[in-house]
């Protein structure tokens, strides 16, 4: 991939949410840092993964892209466009090539919508298509994500939750985005339809060409899907590699936890590897450990490592890593 | 039930023995068949997996073993399932009571919904060892101090003061493994009990629960969506759809053998963790059948690959394949 140009440059963002506390006189401000530093590239017509566990700020990197919300600092760079210096107006252009698949599709779409008003919704802001322009579009899209064209009329809650989920892909699409941002689009349904979602998002990209962000903490999907991967811990980002480096070869103790307890679905393969079970749980992103984030969980940690950070370093050509010991 | 059912009983004594369960829900829209006459037997020390995808029946079925089924709307139609001699649908609801929590204890999918937000964590489980073991306030919470430290709670004489809200996910699972060990139970049900959490933890709690499972001996039925997790831990597996087992053997045999088309499909749609880059998901078409209008053939016929004719007309029935027991409900288990 690395031949392709670069879509998306991530430089040094940061996103701090403020946490008020007394009702009136907030004396001492204190912020939950939940994206902290974190650069990465995104090259046009790739999927990049972004995994990590609950609180390490992956949704939060999701959503400062698309410039929901709006950063504490650093630069994200689409096409060459600094996002975080522009406008609400013209952002607003801009996010037609820029689109995102949200987790629940049961809280993505409106009820009292129906499918046809709901994937027409984005046409009705860019575009000036007519009324049955729009109704030629919706259906083919429709019929792009695997569901019958006649289903305009209908409402979400006549659907499951892969259908609904195929809704949310179609709504996305709808105005050919360059980029699109999939937060964790398939967690919460189940197995066989995860792989038809998969399937679908993959045969989707071979045929239109766009650019993923996938976001899971689902290990195996991750890696099933993307072509590089991103390892967050607590806001930073503690390895970025090729998804067969971070597979085969991951360097960082947490990447190489987060591996080990991913289950595998075979018995004798699954009984004869070595689990490194992490302990504890992850430290509160209002108050991180000082030093390394992961120190307080880190098999190998050891004195420099609750002093002093460590610097987020290119190891390899494409790999990068944040870790005292590699 | 008869002399005779209960002589057989004793002799080749499975901990649990269900034999052809069947569980319904009258609702608005109809009847909703959502156990159909599934039997199994569980030894001591057996560590189960059941496996399905949301609505094949894994749970309901978990929750009419320990009698949970709310009365109306749910009904258990018909079956027996035998514990350590005892048919638990024939006990009384006192029996029940004193039987629930004490032999066969529960931990459920949700770690933040189980617990009352308005007890300590503590007084929580020590109610569980004042009522069933005859504790006293003291006793109880001496016990409760060691069950913490025993699940991996950090500081547990501090900890048992705790609201639930003060815990994390996944100590909270933790607490409620704590809980439903208290007693000691010959039989722990799990079910889903590391859906609602991150690998990491996940990987912790099947730790725990296995190191448990081996040093107290009692048996464990994991229920599950996941063929991934339960791969590593069980002993044998069954695959539940629209409420039937439809696949039942070894864990080896499941994995190595899968003879039913939607177990296949399930191995399928997980990625391998060697697998090529490029490498297409089989995923299963369609959606699972309603339970309220069952076909009556296989109830797999509008999704398999493999259906013929004869499949859509008469429901297979599970059918032994080897001497461990590794049994199938298809058709063309045979060709496939």
């Amino acid at each position: 991939m690395s031949q392709n140009k670069r879509l998306l440059q991530v430089k040094n963002l940061k996103k701090y949410f403020p946490i008020s506390s007394g009702v009136l006189f907030n004396r001492q401000k204190r912020y939950v840092k939940a994206v902290d530093d974190i650069s990465f590239e995104v090259y046009d017509g790739e999927t990049l993964g972004l995994v990590g566990e609950t609180g390490c700020g992956k949704t939060t990197v999701a959503r400062t892209l698309l410039q929901l919300y709006r950063p504490t600092s650093g630069q994200i760079l689409f096409d060459g466009i600094n996002l975080t210096e522009l406008p609400e107006n013209e952002m607003r252009k801009i996010r037609s090539r820029m689109q995102m698949i949200f987790q629940d599709p049961y809280a993505s779409l409106n009820p009292r919508m129906t499918v046809g008003s709901i994937i027409s919704a984005p046409l009705d802001v860019h575009t000036q298509m007519s009324r049955n322009e729009k109704r030629e579009k919706v259906q083919e899209l429709l019929q792009l994500v695997g569901l019958n064209p006649d289903f305009v009329n209908r409402y979400p809650h006549e659907f499951s939750g892969g259908q609904r989920q195929r809704i949310g892909i179609a709504r996305a699409l709808a105005l050919n985005p360059d980029l699109v941002v999939c937060d964790e689009p398939i967690s919460s349904l189940d197995v066989s339809i995860q792989a038809q979602v998969v399937n679908l998002l993959e045969e989707l990209q071979n045929r239109l060409g766009m650019t993923y962000i996938f976001v899971a903490h689902d290990l195996s999907m991750v890696r099933h899907i993307s072509d590089r991967i991103v390892v967050m811990y607590l806001g930073k980002v503690m390895e970025l590699a090729d998804r067969n480096e971070i597979y085969l070869r991951p360097q960082h103790p947490y990447t190489k936890a987060l591996m080990s307890a991913v289950p595998i679905p075979n018995p004798k393969k699954a009984r004869s590897r070595q689990r490194i079970i992490l302990q504890g749980d992850i430290p509160s992103p209002i108050n991180p450990p000082k030093g390394c984030n992961f120190n307080t969980r880190c098999p190998i940690a050891q004195d420099i490592c609750f002093k002093e950070e460590p610097v987020y370093r290119e190891l390899a050509l494409g790999h990068f890593i944040a870790c005292h010991f590699v | 039930m008869t002399a005779n059912t209960l002589s057989q009983q004793s002799i080749n004594s499975p901990l649990l023995r269900v034999s052809n369960l069947q569980t319904r829900f009258h609702t608005q829209d109809g009847v909703v068949h959502a156990v159909n006459g599934i039997s199994y037997h569980l030894d001591s020390g057996e560590i189960l997996g059941v496996v399905g995808e949301s609505g094949c029946g894994k749970s309901v079925h978990a929750l009419s073993i320990m009698r949970l089924i709310q009365i109306p709307p749910g009904e258990i139609a018909d079956g027996e399932i035998w514990f350590e001699g005892r048919d638990l649908l024939k006990l009384s609801e006192n029996e029940m009571r004193h039987l629930r929590g004490r032999d066969i204890a529960m931990v459920f999918q949700d770690p933040m919904t189980s617990l009352n937000p308005v007890f300590t964590v503590g007084f929580q489980i020590c109610e569980a060892l004042m009522l069933h073991m005859n504790m006293t306030r003291k006793q109880a919470r001496e016990r409760t101090i060691e069950l913490l430290n025993l699940v991996g709670i950090p500081e547990p004489t501090k900890r048992i003061d705790n609201y639930p809200h003060q815990f994390s996910g996944g100590m909270r699972q933790r607490a409620m493994i704590a809980m439903a060990l208290s007693c000691e139970p010959k039989l722990l049900i799990a079910d889903e009990p590391t859906t609602a959490l991150d690998v990491t933890i996940q990987a912790q709690i099947i730790d725990l629960v296995m190191k448990l499972q081996k040093e107290m001996g009692m048996s464990v039925m994991w229920i599950t969506h996941d063929l991934g997790i339960v791969a590593e831990m069980v002993h044998k597996i069954n695959v539940m759809y629209a409420g039937f087992i439809i696949e039942e053997g070894l864990v080896d045999d499941i994995y190595d053998e899968t003879l039913h088309p939607y177990t296949k499909g399930l191995l399928g749609s997980l990625p391998s963790i060697d697998e090529a880059p490029g490498t297409k998901l089989v995923s299963i078409p369609g959606l699972p059948p309603d339970l309220i209008a069952l076909p009556s053939g296989c109830p797999f016929y509008a999704r398999c690959t493999y259906r013929q004719d004869h499949c859509r007309e008469e429901r297979p029935v599970l059918e032994t394949v080897n001497a461990n027991g590794h049994a199938v409900a298809c058709w063309r288990w045979r060709e496939i």
